[in-house]
C-alpha cells in the first residue's frame, strides 16, 4: 500500500504525456493485410501496388495502389487516376476486363480496382500496366511490365457464345471457400474490341458444382447467379460439402433465356459442361 | 416445471393410496427371468452354467430371446432388442452412458467390455429399460461385479480357449485379493482370430480380429455401511475385419473409469444409496488399407468422450419398494472423413461426418414397486429428462446448414417416459400386463450425421436436426404356467411408434459415396408398429434330462403397410439338456424361417430359412484347493452355409466349429 502513493503520480504523468501525442489522427496502417507487388517509379512519383497475395495471377485480381510524392515523401489523397493493362503478343496487343480505380474512402490514401487477366505468358511475362494521373492540371504517366502467374485452377475462362460474341467470365468469390453455402460472385465481360471489355448485364448463369473425383458428387441448395446492379457482378449460392477439387459447371443464358454456352450434366452421359470454373481448397 | 412436479406427485400418491394390505413380500422376478442373463456368480469367466466359458458378450447376449445380434463381421455385433437397434435402445455399462465413436455402428457399446469385466447383463424390455436414459425398445445394462469384500485372500484363475474355425485363440487371467475392508481384483483377456470359414469351407475374407481387455477393480470399506470403489477398464481391438462392409477397423479403444460411493444398510428406510462419477473416452479408426480395390482411399476416425454421474437411492416404505435415480451426462462426438483422390495432384477431400456434437442429458427416474397383496405387484416408473444438443464446430455447423440454412447451433428436448406393470402370481402360474409410453431424442447420426454411407441399402444418410421426438405406446403381456413337469410361457409385446425415425430417399440429391444409390434424409414415418411374441416351453423328462423349446414371431410395419427393415422372421430353438452331478451336455437345434416380410426398400432381400445344430459338453473336476472346468462342443455340426436376416449384406456365418475351453481355478 505504501508503494502506491509513489506509483500513482507516475501513472498520472504518463497519462498526460500519452494524451499530448502530437498526431491527432490515430495512425491506421491502410496496407495491413496487403502485400506490395511492385513499385512503379517516374521522376516525380512512386506508385505502390498491392494485392492480398503479393502477386498477380490469371483471373480476378483485387488491386490497391497509393501514390507517393517524391518531393514531400507524402501519399497523395485526391487525384484522378486511370490505368490500362496490356498484353503484348507476337502479332497483336490486347487488354483485359478491369474496373475504374477509385478511392477506398475519403480519409485514406488507397485507391482500389480490379483486373481480370484472362491468360499469361509461359514465363509469366507479356503483361504491362500503365497508370495515367492528373495533379493540378498536369498529366503524368508511368508504365512497367508485370509478372502474371498462372493460377493452378481455372478461375477465368474465355469463350465464344452461340451469339458469336466473345465473353470473359471470372470467378471473384469465394476467395476462401468453406464447407458451407458460399456466396459466389462472378464477373462477366464482353470483348467489344481488343482494348474494351464492358460488363455484360442481366444475363443468368446456371450453376451445378461437381466433384469429378467423387463420381461427380454434387451438393444441394445451389442457386443460379443473377446480375446485381450494385456491384455489376453476378451473385448466387454455392454449396460445398467438403474440401477438395470442385468443378463448377455453368451455363450462360442471355436476357431471353437463350443458352449461349454450356450444357446440363446428365448422369452417365454428360459429365461436365463446356463452360466451367474450378475451385480447390 | 410446476406441471411436472404435480404430475410426479400424482403418479406416486396414486401408488400409495392403493396400498392397503399390510403383508409384505419380495417381488418375484422369475417372470422376467428371460430378460436377465446371468453371466456368473463370483467367478466370472468360469461360469459353470455357460456352454462356452470364454464366449464373447455378443454370444451371451444372442442367447436371450428378445435379442438378436446384427453382424457386420465376426466382431462387435450390434444388439437388437424387440427388433430395434442402438438408436432406440439404452445400452449402458453399469449405469454409465457410453456413445460409440463410429458413424457406421461398427462399435456398439457391447464391444468395449468383455465377459471378464461383467457380472451379469440386465435386459429390460421397452419403457422398463429407461432407468439410465430414455429409449423406445428397452435397456441393456452390462453390470460390473458388485463389491467383493469376501475376506477370501488371494485367488486366481486362468482360462484358455481354442476354436478350430478361424484358428481362434483366447486367454484370460484373473487375480483377486479380498479382505474384509479392502479388495483389489484385476483381469485381462486376449482374443485373436484369423479369417473364419463359412459352411462348405469357404474362407470369409476380412473376418479376422484381435482384441485385449484389462480391468482393475478395487474397493475400500469405510465402515459397515459405506464403501468406496474404483473401476477401470481398458479395451483395445486392432485389425478388425468387417467382411460385410467396405472398410475395416485398425483401432478401436476405450478407457472406462468410474469412482463410486456405496451406502448399504438393511435396518434403515434407505436400503442402498449408490453415487458414481464416471468418464469414458473412445477412439475408433476406420481403415481401408487392407482392401486391394476401393474406388477411393479414405480415413474415417471418430472420437467420443462422455462424462457423467448418477445417484441412485433404494428405499422401502410400507409395501413400496422405491428407486430414485438422478443422473446426468455430457457427451462429445466427433467424426471426420478424409478421402485421397486418385489424382495425387488434387487436394485431399475432408468433411466432418459428426460435426462435434455435444449432448447434455439430465434426468430423474423414479420407480415404485408396490406389493398389493402377496400375489399381486404393481410397478410404476417414470423418467423425465432434458436433453440439449449443441454443435460447437463452426465448420461442422456450416456444413449442416447447407441442408438446413436456418438451423441453430443448439436444440433442447424434453423427454418423458412412463411405465406400469401389473403382475399376478400363484404357485403354478404367473401373469403380467404392462403399459408404457416413452419418447426418445434422435441419435447423433439421425440428428447430425453428414453423408454417412449405409452399405446395406447403399445410400448416403444425412441427419435432420428438425426431427421430432420419436414416441412409443407399448403393451406387453407375459404368462407362465407350470403343469407338473411342463412349463409353458408366453411373452408378447406391441409397440405403436409415432414419428418413427427412418431415412427417406430424396431423389433430388446426389450421393457423395462413389457407387451409392443416392441420398436419404432422416425423416419420420407417421407411425410404425412392431410386435413380437415368444412361446417358450420346458419339459423335464427326468431329473437329468430336460427339453427346452422356443418359438418366436415378429412383425414390423410402417404407416403405409410397408415392411420395416431388420425385423426377425419366424424363429425356433429346441434344446435337449442333460445334467448329472458336475457333468452337463446339450444338443441344440435352431433356425429361422424364410424372411418373407423383408424390406427391399432398405436393401433387404428374401433371406432363405436355415437351421443348424450345435452340441456341447462340459465337466467340472474338483481337487483339494483347485478345480478345472472343461467345456467343449461343435457348432454348426453339418457345416451349413447360411446367413440370417441380421447379417449385413447377407455375408455367411461360420461353418462347422470345434471349440474347447479350459479353466483352472486356484
Amino acid at each position: 500500500m505504501k508503494n502506491l502513493k509513489y506509483l500513482l503520480p507516475i501513472l498520472f504523468v504518463f497519462t498526460i504525456f500519452t494524451a499530448c501525442d502530437p498526431t491527432d489522427e490515430p495512425v491506421i496502417d491502410e496496407t495491413e493485410n496487403l502485400i506490395k507487388v511492385q513499385e512503379f517509379r517516374n521522376e516525380t512519383h512512386i506508385i505502390e501496388v498491392y494485392t492480398e497475395s503479393g502477386n498477380f495471377y490469371t483471373g480476378y485480381n483485387n488491386i490497391s495502389i497509393r501514390i507517393k510524392d517524391n518531393a514531400t515523401q507524402k501519399y497523395l489523397k485526391n487525384i484522378a487516376i486511370n490505368w490500362m493493362p496490356t498484353m503484348q503478343m507476337p502479332t497483336m496487343t490486347h487488354s483485359c476486363p478491369k474496373s475504374e480505380l477509385t478511392k477506398v474512402n475519403e480519409s485514406t490514401t488507397l485507391y482500389n480496382g480490379y483486373t481480370v487477366f484472362q491468360m499469361t505468358g509461359l514465363d509469366a511475362s507479356g503483361w504491362s500496366l500503365k497508370f495515367m494521373y492528373t495533379i493540378d492540371g498536369v498529366d503524368y504517366m508511368v508504365q512497367d511490365t508485370i509478372m502474371v502467374l498462372q493460377s493452378t485452377r481455372q478461375n477465368v475462362t474465355t469463350f465464344t457464345g452461340t451469339d458469336s460474341v466473345k465473353y470473359i467470365m471470372a470467378l471473384i468469390e469465394p476467395n476462401n471457400p468453406k464447407i458451407a453455402i458460399n456466396d459466389m460472385v462472378v464477373g462477366l465481360y464482353k470483348m467489344e474490341n481488343m482494348m474494351s471489355f464492358p460488363v455484360v448485364e442481366n444475363y443468368t448463369i446456371t450453376l451445378d458444382p461437381r466433384m469429378p473425383s467423387m463420381g461427380n458428387h454434387s451438393s444441394p441448395n445451389n442457386t443460379d447467379l443473377t446480375y446485381s446492379m450494385v456491384d455489376s457482378m453476378y451473385h448466387g449460392d454455392l454449396s460445398l460439402t467438403m474440401t477438395g477439387y470442385w468443378k463448377l459447371n455453368l451455363k450462360l443464358l442471355d436476357a431471353q433465356n437463350t443458352v449461349l454456352k454450356g450444357e446440363d450434366i446428365v448422369d452417365g452421359m454428360v459429365e461436365q459442361s463446356s463452360l466451367y470454373l474450378e475451385i480447390e481448397f | 416445471m410446476k406441471h411436472i412436479l404435480l404430475f410426479i406427485g400424482c403418479f406416486f400418491i396414486g401408488g400409495f393410496l392403493y396400498s392397503q394390505d399390510k403383508n409384505q413380500r419380495k417381488t418375484n422376478d422369475s417372470i422376467r427371468k428371460l430378460d436377465e442373463i446371468v453371466l456368473t456368480g463370483r467367478r466370472k469367466l468360469s461360469n459353470y452354467r455357460q456352454q462356452k466359458t470364454l464366449s464373447s458378450i455378443d454370444e451371451y447376449l444372442e442367447k436371450a430371446n428378445k435379442i438378436t445380434m446384427i453382424k457386420r463381421g465376426n466382431y462387435a455385433w450390434e444388439p437388437s432388442l424387440n427388433n430395434m437397434t442402438s438408436d432406440r435402445l439404452s445400452v449402458t455399462i453399469d449405469g454409465m452412458q457410453i456413445y460409440g465413436a463410429c458413424t457406421d455402428k461398427m462399435d456398439p457399446i457391447t464391444s468395449y467390455v468383455d465377459v471378464s469385466n461383467l457380472e451379469k447383463v440386465t435386459v429390460n424390455s421397452g419403457q422398463e429399460g429407461t432407468e439410465n436414459t430414455n429409449c423406445i425398445g428397452g435397456g441393456i445394462d452390462l453390470k460390473l461385479p458388485s463389491s467383493k469384500f469376501y475376506d477370501s485372500g488371494l485367488k486366481s484363475s486362468i482360462d484358455l480357449g481354442y476354436e478350430t474355425n478361424g484358428n481362434y485363440k483366447s486367454t484370460g487371467l484373473d487375480i483377486e485379493y479380498s479382505a474384509n475392508k479392502f479388495y483389489i481384483s484385476a483381469d485381462g483377456i486376449f482374443r485373436k482370430s484369423d479369417n473364419y470359414t463359412a459352411g462348405g469351407n469357404i474362407e470369409v475374407n476380412y473376418s479376422q480380429f484381435q482384441k485385449y481387455n484389462i480391468s482393475v477393480q478395487s474397493g475400500y470399506k469405510i465402515n459397515d455401511s459405506n464403501s468406496i470403489e474404483v473401476d477401470l477398464i481398458y479395451d483395445q481391438a486392432n485389425d478388425v475385419g468387417y467382411p460385410a462392409l467396405p472398410m475395416d477397423v485398425s483401432l478401436a479403444k476405450a478407457t472406462i473409469a468410474s469412482l463410486a460411493h456405496n451406502y448399504k444398510n438393511d435396518s434403515t428406510t434407505i436400503k442402498a444409496w449408490e453415487t458414481k462419477l464416471y468418464f469414458n473416452t473412445i477412439t475408433h479408426i476406420m481403415d481401408d488399407s487392407k482392401r486391394p480395390n476401393v474406388p477411393i482411399r479414405m480415413d474415417m476416425p471418430g472420437w467420443s468422450d462422455t462424462y457423467g454421474f448418477y445417484s441412485k437411492v433404494k428405499f422401502n416404505l410400507n409395501k413400496h419398494r422405491l428407486i430414485a435415480n438422478l443422473n446426468s451426462h455430457y457427451n462429445r462426438s466427433l467424426a471426420e472423413m478424409t478421402m485421397y483422390p486418385n489424382d495425387p495432384t488434387e487436394n485431399t477431400m475432408f468433411m466432418y461426418t459428426w460435426p462435434d456434437v455435444k449432448t447434455f442429458n439430465s434426468g430423474i427416474y423414479l420407480k415404485d414397486e408396490f406389493n398389493i397383496t402377496p400375489h399381486q405387484t404393481l410397478s410404476l416408473s417414470t423418467r423425465l429428462a432434458l436433453q440439449i444438443n449443441r454443435i460447437d464446430n463452426t465448420v461442422g455447423l456450416q456444413s449442416l446448414q447447407i441442408y438446413y440454412p436456418d438451423m441453430q447451433d443448439s436444440k433442447s428436448r424434453f423427454l418423458t417416459s412412463l411405465s406400469s406393470n401389473y403382475s399376478f402370481k400363484k404357485h403354478d402360474y404367473e401373469l403380467s400386463f404392462g403399459l408404457g409410453y416413452g419418447e426418445r431424442a434422435p441419435s447423433v447420426s439421425e440428428g447430425y450425421g453428414f453423408y454417412l454411407f449405409n452399405s446395406f441399402d447403399k445410400y448416403d444418410y444425412i441427419g435432420n436436426p428438425n426431427l421430432k421426438n420419436e414416441k412409443a405406446l407399448e403393451f406387453n403381456f407375459n404368462a407362465n404356467r407350470t403343469f407338473k413337469k411342463l412349463n409353458v410361457a408366453i411373452e408378447a409385446s406391441y409397440f405403436y411408434i409415432s414419428d418413427y425415425i427412418i431415412g427417406e430417399i430424396d431423389p433430388t440429391l446426389i450421393a457423395m459415396t462413389i457407387g451409392a444409390n443416392g441420398v436419404r434424409i432422416y425423416k419420420a414415418l407417421d407411425n410404425a408398429s412392431i410386435f413380437s411374441a415368444f412361446l417358450n416351453t420346458e419339459y423335464k423328462i427326468s431329473s437329468s434330462f430336460a427339453i427346452n423349446t422356443s418359438i418366436g414371431y415378429n412383425y414390423g410395419k410402417g404407416d403405409s403397410n410397408q415392411n420395416l427393415p431388420l425385423i426377425r422372421p419366424f424363429s425356433y430353438l429346441a434344446e435337449l439338456n442333460y445334467m448329472h452331478k458336475s457333468f452337463s451336455s446339450s444338443l441344440q437345434l435352431k433356425g429361422d424361417g424364410n424372411q418373407t416380410n423383408y424390406s427391399a426398400n432398405y436393401g433387404e432381400d428374401l433371406t432363405p430359412s436355415y437351421s443348424i445344430m450345435n452340441f456341447n459338453l462340459g465337466n467340472r473336476f474338483e481337487f483339494k484347493d483347485t478345480s478345472i472346468i472343461l467345456k467343449m462342443g461343435i457348432e454348426n455340426i453339418f457345416d451349413k452355409n447360411y446367413s440370417t436376416y441380421a447379417d449385413w449384406n447377407n455375408f455367411p456365418r461360420q461353418g462347422r466349429n470345434f471349440y474347447i475351453n479350459l479353466s483352472y481355478l486356484m
